[in-house]
């Protein structure tokens, strides 16, 4: 009896989002009217597209001839040693065409407005990687691009600036708020609204309303998909723990979602610390913040106690916002997923590191994750085999890191 | 008692006449002046107010909004303050019906009893939320009902006869038609479509309607009037407190400003 009763109170978490594109209580659509018509319509496309093999085989054709797919699942032997007794792997999303993870969902995502017949894609960006990919994937499919940037993170970019503009997209700097992503997302549903005859948002973390949490972690969620098969064929075991940076959190779900059935692997997801959690400078939405309604969703937000969007802060650009996806939230309540945090000194040495260990310079975003591993050293124990999504490389982070240290180089 | 709102459009509807709704931010610049603006909007005889609560993050508004709402927060309104400014209007003024237009989590992370409990207390009549489509509107349905707040709803141009069943379900007060497929204050309203789609929507329901976004003159007044029972004007009279914050006139100035502004449109 008693052994029913638990089968009955485990939650089978790929049942979620419900019909109302709920997360438990977190999720929904909280948009302005002029778009829920359009929303219901990406559902509804959404929905055929993901049953049709037709589009399951168009994706797997360019996840692997243009994105790269699969990526590696490394064994970072020296970090592993650093840390202890244990086994670090590295899925190596950062390997893929435009050197981060947001390529898989920004393929998926233009397909589908390829197949509803939109001729324009708009897309926020904080890092400018997702901006890149969009850029990347809409050169190759000829679609116009616009993408909105907050003006501070044009500055902090200035590589993927460069790039998405080689690439043909069309720049718009948000000066509007606090100048940075979650204004750019602002900006970005501002066009949205204006234009919806013609112009698909993408959006590049499994936030806003529904169905985008939903469509970008299944877009994601190839990297746990391959890192499941991977680890199984090695190690022939499930691994002990998995852990991601999340500032959305696209990457994170996209590595976990696959595993969340299989409670045995323990899940941890690591937020932006900024300055400190007890600062007011951090992007921890989870640690920090109340469960709170913007960009269309009902999910952690960093705010004050009248119900504004307080600013975010973190040295890493892409971590930079204050909200995080509904999923997370809603896994932070059922406990499947412990959040922890880091800060930009803790990421920024983990940054260093890695570089020097492995000879792989890593992103800021996965440099705090990495930063988790490296300080809980003795949480792990002998043999444990551990899964980190390395999902950017740091290439687009030089510039600013080497301020951050106050080194000065030419190029 | 009834509400407001109501007996405003059946009054303006036996004298066959056309409402003209004003906006304005609460606490833009400051609650001090937005005091005196309410009262000139007033003294002009304006037949229903609008008065948006500020957000951070006023994700349908563009940019005139975007900067009233941002003066405001800075200046420190928020729901209370804002129920607080409708209190002191009240005291003089008990006819004109007020609507209160904003963004869910302001009014969530306040409490939404205590909100609509407030909202009945200080005389709110109607409520505008911006971003609680239908599906969401679970949230408030219970409240609207109990303390006779309407809740009054947007329909837009991408607003298809199934859907216009389904907002029509939990509206009531009068339905505020978006003429443009936009945010606020931006692209100018054709007519001819909108005509087309309040004819629609009259085939379903019986509910006033007004027409807003984008509308600055009395020309476009005058030929929405044609087909509607109201137009709503909201950055054309922002952009007054725009400019007198950024220190091109005085207080009085700005005042007579939107006075002069509001008198033509009601010519």
């Amino acid at each position: 009896m008693s052994k029913i009763m638990k089968k009955t109170n485990k939650i089978n978490y790929y049942k979620f989002p419900d019909k109302h594109g709920r997360f438990g209580k977190f999720g929904g659509r909280f948009v302005a009217e002029t778009l829920m018509p359009l929303l219901l319509d990406v559902e509804k496309k959404y929905k055929e597209v993901r049953r049709s093999k037709k589009f399951k085989r168009e994706l797997s054709y360019y996840f692997k001839n243009y994105i790269g797919r699969p990526s590696p699942l490394y064994f970072a032997k020296r970090i592993s040693k650093e840390i202890g007794d244990v086994k670090v792997y590295f899925k190596r999303d950062e390997l893929n065409h435009t050197g981060a993870h947001k390529i898989n969902n920004c393929v998926g995502q233009v397909l589908l407005a390829k197949k509803m017949g939109k001729k324009r894609i708009v897309a926020e960006t904080g890092a400018g990687q997702h901006g890149l990919a969009t850029a990347t994937v809409c050169a190759l499919f000829n679609l116009k691009c616009v993408v909105y940037m907050g003006a501070l993170d044009i500055k902090r970019q200035a590589p993927n600036v460069f790039k998405m503009k080689l690439l043909g997209a069309e720049i718009i700097p948000v000066k509007s708020g606090t100048s940075t992503l979650k204004d750019a997302m602002n900006e970005a549903l501002r066009d949205w609204v204006s234009n919806v005859k013609d112009t698909f948002y993408v959006i590049g973390t499994v936030a806003g309303p529904h169905p985008y949490p939903m469509m970008v972690r299944d877009f994601q969620s190839i990297i746990g998909i391959e890192a499941k098969k991977q680890i199984l064929k090695v190690e022939k075991r499930l691994p002990d723990y998995l852990v991601a940076c999340i500032g959305g959190g696209s990457n994170a779900l996209g590595l976990f979602y696959p595993f969340l059935n299989n409670e045995d692997v323990n899940i941890i997801g690591i937020e932006a610390g900024g300055k400190g959690i007890n600062s007011k400078m951090h992007a921890a939405s989870l640690s920090r913040g109340k469960p709170g309604f913007l960009h269309g969703n009902y999910t952690y937000l960093l705010q004050n106690e009248e119900g504004q969007i307080t600013d975010a802060h973190s040295i890493s650009a892409g971590l930079d916002y204050p909200g995080i996806g509904p999923e997370h939230s809603w896994l932070k309540e059922t406990g499947r997923v412990n959040y922890f945090s880091a800060t930009d000194k803790e990421a920024l040495n983990a940054f260093k590191i890695c570089s020097k260990l492995e000879g792989i310079i890593p992103a800021l975003e996965p440099s705090h994750a990495l930063s988790y591993l490296l300080k809980n050293s003795k949480k792990f124990k002998k043999n444990q085999i551990i899964i980190m999504n390395m999902c950017g490389r740091g290439d687009k982070d030089i510039f600013s890191i080497s301020d951050s240290l106050g080194i000065k180089f030419r190029i | 008692m009834q509400n407001r709102i109501d007996k405003k459009f059946s009054e303006l509807k036996e004298v066959n006449k056309k409402a003209l709704v004003a906006f304005v931010t609460s606490g833009d610049p400051n609650q001090k002046i937005s005091k005196n603006i309410l009262n000139v909007i007033r003294d002009q005889k304006i037949d229903l107010i609008e008065i948006g609560f500020p957000f951070s993050d006023p994700m349908a508004d563009g940019p005139t909004i975007q900067k009233s709402s941002q003066r405001a927060i800075k200046a420190g309104a928020n729901v209370d303050s804002t129920l607080q400014l409708v209190k002191n209007f009240r005291k003089n003024e008990k006819n004109i019906p007020i609507v209160l237009m904003g963004y869910f989590n302001p009014i969530f992370q306040y409490g939404l009893k205590n909100f609509f409990l407030n909202c009945s207390s200080v005389g709110v009549d109607g409520l505008i939320i911006v971003d609680l489509p239908p599906e969401e509107d679970h949230y408030i349905n219970i409240y609207t009902k109990k303390y006779n707040v309407h809740n009054i709803r947007l329909l837009t141009p991408t607003t298809h006869k199934e859907r216009l069943k389904k907002i029509l379900q939990h509206t009531s007060g009068f339905l505020y038609y978006v003429s443009v497929m936009g945010i606020t204050g931006t692209k100018k309203p054709s007519i001819n479509e909108v005509r087309k789609s309040l004819t629609k929507i009259r085939k379903i329901s019986d509910l006033p309607i007004c027409v807003g976004f984008g509308i600055k003159n009395k020309n476009q007044i005058q030929s929405l009037n044609k087909f509607s029972d109201g137009c709503v004007v909201g950055s054309a009279i922002v952009s007054f407190i725009e400019e007198f914050d950024k220190g091109k006139y005085s207080e009085n100035q700005m005042l007579k400003n939107i006075s002069d502004f509001l008198a033509n449109l009601k010519k």
